[in-house]
């Protein structure tokens, strides 16, 4: 499942959520990533745009990958501001095996990070800054840039 | 009419335009000096599916989403 969030998320409840969800259905691993915001180059914070219809589609196709391992994925993302120290995503694999889930939670968040459709931004001194030194173009890119 | 939204950081309000495919898109966006940049780094995506050419064609009632370079988490 997806969770999408206005602002900061509140660990303790998803992660306890997620955990009751599954913690009968016979999974021998449960594997979750949880990412702070930290204080580094005088930032107040993060915020995020995001795009849900192909970030719910981009979800989909990493839901039927975990499927064939018979394992399960779940995501929780902010949008909007998160301050210091606040987490703005959580992603977690349940999976009968550790191994298969340590690999499977490894190429989910790289995959995220390089394709999912959301943006950051910086808050700093009250403006909201595009971290465009920390983005990475999603595959495909520049399809419409001057080939000249 | 195609509409052409600009997604995330791109400063730029939706355009309704009437075309045909990827390449005339391209060819009106490449006459706007501030979205030749986003042009090189956006992923394009028709209806919510990313597309990897620009010869995709177009029709009536299609949405075109530009999608400059993503970092969640």
């Amino acid at each position: 499942m997806l969770y999408l969030y206005d602002g900061a998320l509140n660990v303790p409840n998803i992660l306890k959520d997620w955990y009751e969800q599954e913690e009968k259905n016979n999974y021998g691993a449960f594997i979750p990533f949880v990412g702070t915001v930290r204080s580094e180059d005088e930032i107040d914070g993060l915020s995020f745009d995001l795009y849900e219809p192909i970030l719910k589609s981009w979800f989909k196709a990493w839901q039927k990958k975990a499927e064939k391992k018979s394992a399960i994925i779940k995501m929780a993302h902010s949008r909007g501001d998160v301050m210091l120290h606040e987490s703005s995503y959580i992603a977690a694999v349940f999976s009968p095996k550790r191994r298969a889930a340590l690999e499977f939670i490894n190429e989910f968040v790289e995959d995220f990070k390089a394709s999912a459709p959301i943006w950051k931004y910086d808050l700093r001194n009250g403006n909201r800054i595009y971290a465009i030194d920390r983005s990475t173009a999603i595959k495909g890119s520049g399809i419409l840039g001057d080939k000249k | 009419m195609v509409r052409i939204e600009f997604l995330g950081p791109i400063q730029k309000e939706p355009l309704e335009l009437q075309i045909t495919n990827l390449n005339e898109l391209a060819k009106i966006l490449q006459d706007d000096k501030e979205m030749q940049e986003w042009l090189t780094n956006s992923a394009v995506a028709v209806n919510d599916t990313l597309i990897c050419s620009s010869n995709h064609e177009l029709k009536d009632g299609d949405k075109v989403s530009l999608l400059p370079p993503v970092c969640g988490g």
